[in-house]
């Protein structure tokens, strides 16, 4: 077998970042075309990448970060995928369904119905490329219970599935030559008209520009938890994808609809956010409330009752029967299991350190612990001194993914950019008003790949007349990007973010109301203010503070997306609470929300959007129609307890 | 519970840099990269720090802490005492960039060097089939996180410019370990890692794995068994004969050279 060392076209690069000019060089900016350039390489990015160099592209993938490093590195549990090793019986029809109800039926359904379709087959196609999933008893590919998912359904590799993902794929990407630009943030994209043109950047390394001139621009940024104080999400995460394709003219939908995963660590406070993998509870952890109550039961919306255990001895058994029993509550949707425990914390039986009690040492033995959950063990030992597989975990909410993000064409991913492709974390619609969990890293596989065709054949299809980009909007992006140097006086970025994120935390958290949406648009003005005026010491090379001022740019859009969003969507559904609006309500049930940056470019426009229309042989999975499936008033009492 | 840490950090660029203190008050559960944030934060906000997950999972905030390659994320201060000092420095073994940043391009290279999985065909049903306990070696191996400590630390390399393009290091021998011991695998890269990676240039001083963040026992479980491997292709005069005239034999059985 051969493989191509490097396909690196021009010799002069940087080995690793790909940075053609030497630190010491003065001025001077880089330029290079592509037919298809992909900002982000985490799954979604390398993904995308591979599939559009298969099918024929001048591919480049640009990162921020090292290649390897991307969020997705970070996932744990496994990937969603009804390949039925498990479960015989489960199949795409089934997954579909659970997607569709899990994000309480405001999913875009053709994007569930694709990915719960595709994604065993992009599993498989990981195989094939070297990754290494734990095995069944036959030694196919195991798979693993999940909340929300009927069957058994989630690929993994003990609890660092997202690690053996990123690696699988960039030695992939490695080993077909794709040209990597590492370290080197995507200010901007050109457009030509109503089409993409090209994207604009900064090398980290050397603080020096960069123009690619590319027809096809595929944004994989992931998330924007970083505007959250507590959240289980890296520096990356200030929503540069979902602000770039604003800037671009396209539209954002979903943004009210952020996920708190139900168990992130509290203590210390360092670690404050960090997560807890999901796969404690689906290996057979219990949540306990300071009176030592397994408290889940008291918290069973109507709408998942009949297939949710309503004792111990049943919930118990199940891990063992999953045929004649029904599954815990702990494995009800992360979005249910969260607001039990912030009501539980709220109602004064919360742990010491402001959290409630996650017990697996009590149930399984310390060498299943180990075995099962080795980066868990790990986690709590080294940063917490707290023994799994001797005591109980100290966990509470923390954010954790965005629903929404750049709304696309279901089948290819384009936005409404021509030549704007979005995938992964940050689009929107496959996931509706809350993510299942193991659904991300499977949408990354399924879309990844169909955005990279779909943008391929777009830039081939253009033959040799491409959109140019402007020299006009080269200059002022480098304005743009400069212009944190030229001020004097202001704040450092550090404090602003700060601010943000502690005021993002308590106006527009996991249990939202009116007035305090109200304040928080207020506070974001105030923010916008402040950054206009921020300041950065030293230079271009390796400036960590003028790296996030050009991110709080980004976080700062975002958040007002979602705090304006929050504020317009008058019901309570999946990843949005609202205190004053308890209950889900059957006419939000049946449109999205969508925002736009405004005409003058400094804030956020927002309208309806009537859902897309599923159906009929689809609508038949769902016994009550598909407009008004959650309306059963017992969800709100039971889940406000 | 708070204290004011005696922190030193370095700081500079290719041409040349000294260590400054930063005494910065942190506080009770904290690690190294927290300080060096709020250092960040409040003292130096152009300091620069590679870091991502700041949970030991994606190996970025690799730097050495009192002279010891470790993860900043993962090093708490609650291993020192409270009036020692602390004193940051970059990995020795790979040019700085500025700061605690450096150059680790050295790791990419010699990836791109690696020939990668080369399976056959899926099975009848479109599944593959392996058995855990066999997959389990190479599941050990996959767990590196590329934090590139063990590169640094190899004194193979370390303070050894010379060696580099000869010598793939620790990572990438795990890598090679992984791949031989892969189930399905169809190639044969034991020449390879003996030949273009400097397989024989490791005399197993096991430094890598001291200081794996992830535990792997580099040593005892790649490279040991790697260079048994090598050792029978290279010294077996059957399967020598056998890959000369074309006859399989047992370690070879479909396998092809590359
Ligand atoms: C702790 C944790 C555990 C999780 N576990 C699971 C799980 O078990 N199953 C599951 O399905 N999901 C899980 N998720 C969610 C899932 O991991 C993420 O949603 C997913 O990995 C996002 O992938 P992505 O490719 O969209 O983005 P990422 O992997 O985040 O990649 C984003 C990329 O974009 C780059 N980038 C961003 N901005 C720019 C810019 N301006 N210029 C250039 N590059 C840029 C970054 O450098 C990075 O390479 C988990 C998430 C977390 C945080």
């Amino acid at each position: 077998m051969s493989v191509s060392a490097s396909s690196t076209t021009d010799g002069d690069r940087h080995p690793m970042t790909g940075n053609q000019l030497d630190g010491n060089a003065e001025g001077g900016m880089e330029r290079h075309t592509y037919d298809v350039v992909v900002i982000g390489a985490g799954g979604a990015g390398l993904r995308a990448a591979i599939a559009a160099h298969e099918s024929g592209a001048k591919t480049a993938i640009v990162c921020k970060s090292l290649l390897g490093k991307a969020h997705t590195v970070m996932a744990e549990g496994g990937i969603a995928a009804s390949m039925g090793n498990v479960y015989p019986d489960d199949n795409w029809e089934v997954h579909f369904r659970d997607t569709m109800r899990g994000g309480k039926m405001l999913n875009n359904w053709r994007m569930a119905q694709l990915h719960a379709q595709e994604a065993p087959e992009r599993v498989m196609e990981l195989e094939d490329w070297g990754a290494l999933f734990d095995r069944t008893e036959d030694g196919l590919i195991s798979q693993r219970d999940f909340g929300g998912h009927k069957y058994a359904r989630l690929a993994h590799v003990g609890d660092r599935t997202g690690l053996e993902m990123i690696r699988t794929l960039q030695q992939r990407a490695v080993a077909l030559g794709i040209d990597v630009f590492m370290e080197c943030t995507i200010t901007d994209v050109f457009k030509d008209g109503g089409r993409i043109a090209g994207a604009f950047g900064y090398w980290r390394e050397s603080g020096r520009f960069v123009v690619f001139d590319a027809p096809s621009v595929i944004l994989a940024t992931g998330g924007i938890g970083k505007s959250f104080k507590v959240t289980s999400n890296s520096w990356e995460y200030t929503g540069d994808g979902h602000a770039l394709a604003m800037r671009a003219g396209a539209s954002l939908i979903n943004m009210e609809f952020v996920q708190f995963h139900p168990t992130g660590m509290v203590w210390p406070p360092s670690v404050k956010g960090l997560l807890v993998t999901e796969s404690v509870r689906g290996d057979g952890g219990i949540l306990k409330n300071s009176d030592g109550e397994r408290f889940m039961f008291d918290y069973i919306p109507e709408f998942f009752r009949a297939e949710t255990a309503d004792t111990v001895e049943e919930a118990d058994a199940w891990y063992e029967d999953k045929k004649n029993n029904r599954r815990p509550p702990e494995l009800l949707p992360r979005d249910e299991v969260a607001r039990a425990i912030n009501s539980e914390i709220k109602a004064g039986r919360g742990t010491p350190h402001g959290g409630v009690y996650l017990d697996i040492a009590s149930r399984r033995t310390p060498e299943f612990i180990r075995k099962r959950l080795p980066s868990m063990y790990h986690q709590f030992k080294e940063l917490a001194d707290v023994d799994i597989t001797s005591e109980p975990m100290e966990i509470g909410p923390t954010c954790h993914y965005v629903m929404g993000g750049v709304e696309v064409d279901a089948d290819t991913q384009e936005s409404a950019v021509v030549g704007l492709y979005a995938v992964g974390e940050c689009s929107g619609g496959m996931h509706g008003s809350n993510r299942l969990g193991g659904n991300s890293l499977g949408d990354l596989l399924v879309f990844g790949k169909r955005a990279g065709e779909a943008a391929t054949a777009y830039a081939a299809s253009l033959g040799a007349a491409r959109p140019q980009v402007d020299e006009a909007d080269v200059k002022a992006a480098q304005a743009s990007a400069l212009a944190p140097f030229e001020v004097e006086g202001g704040e450092n970025p550090y404090t602003i973010q700060s601010d943000l994120q502690q005021s993002m935390n308590d106006l527009v958290g996991i249990i939202r109301t009116r007035s305090e949406l109200e304040e928080s648009l207020r506070e974001i003005e105030a923010f916008k203010t402040r950054a206009s005026t921020m300041v950065v010491e030293g230079h271009r090379q390796y400036n960590p503070g003028w790296h996030l001022a050009l991110d709080l740019r980004n976080m700062l859009i975002v958040s007002e997306c979602i705090a304006k969003a929050a504020l317009a969507r008058e019901e309570s559904r999946g990843g949005h609470t609202r205190d004053d609006f308890p209950g889900p309500n059957a006419e939000w049930g049946t449109k999205n929300l969508v925002v736009n940056l405004n005409a003058a470019g400094t804030g956020v426009d927002l309208h309806e959007k009537p859902l897309p229309v599923m159906p009929d042989e689809l609508k038949k999975y769902f016994e009550t129609p598909a407009a008004a499936p959650v309306v059963e008033p017992a969800e709100t009492s039971e889940g406000d307890k | 519970m708070a204290y004011t840490l005696k922190l030193k950090i370095w700081r500079g660029d290719k041409s040349g840099g000294e260590i400054k203190d930063y005494p910065v008050e942190v506080s009770e559960g904290e690690v190294v990269l927290d300080a060096i944030h709020r250092v960040q934060g409040t003292q130096a906000g152009d300091l620069a720090v590679r870091w991502n997950c700041k949970a030991g999972k994606c190996g970025s905030c690799s730097a050495e802490i009192n002279g010891k390659p470790r993860l900043m994320c993962m090093c708490r201060l609650s291993d020192f005492a409270e009036d020692e000092t602390i004193t940051v420095t970059p990995m020795r073994s790979f040019p700085v960039i500025r700061d605690l940043v450096t150059d680790v391009s050295f790791n990419y290279e010699k990836a791109k060097e690696l020939p990668s999985f080369s399976p056959p065909p899926r099975d009848g049903d479109n599944k593959r089939r392996m058995a855990q306990i066999d997959v389990e070696r190479g599941q050990e191996f996959r767990k590196c996180i590329e934090c590139f400590l063990c590169q640094n630390t190899c004194h193979v390399v370390r303070d050894h410019e010379e060696n580099k393009p000869a010598f793939a290091g620790p990572r990438f021998f795990l890598r090679y370990a992984e791949l031989d011991m892969h189930p399905l695998d169809t190639n044969d890269r034991r020449n390879l890692a003996q030949e273009q990676a400097g397989l024989g240039m490791c005399n197993i001083t096991k430094c890598c794995t001291e200081v794996c963040p992830e535990g792997i026992k580099i040593t005892d479980n790649a490279i040991i068994p790697m260079k048994e491997r090598v050792a029978d292709v290279k010294f077996d005069p059957l399967v020598w004969l056998g890959a000369k005239i074309g006859l399989r034999t047992k370690d070879n059985d479909g396998r092809t050279e590359v």
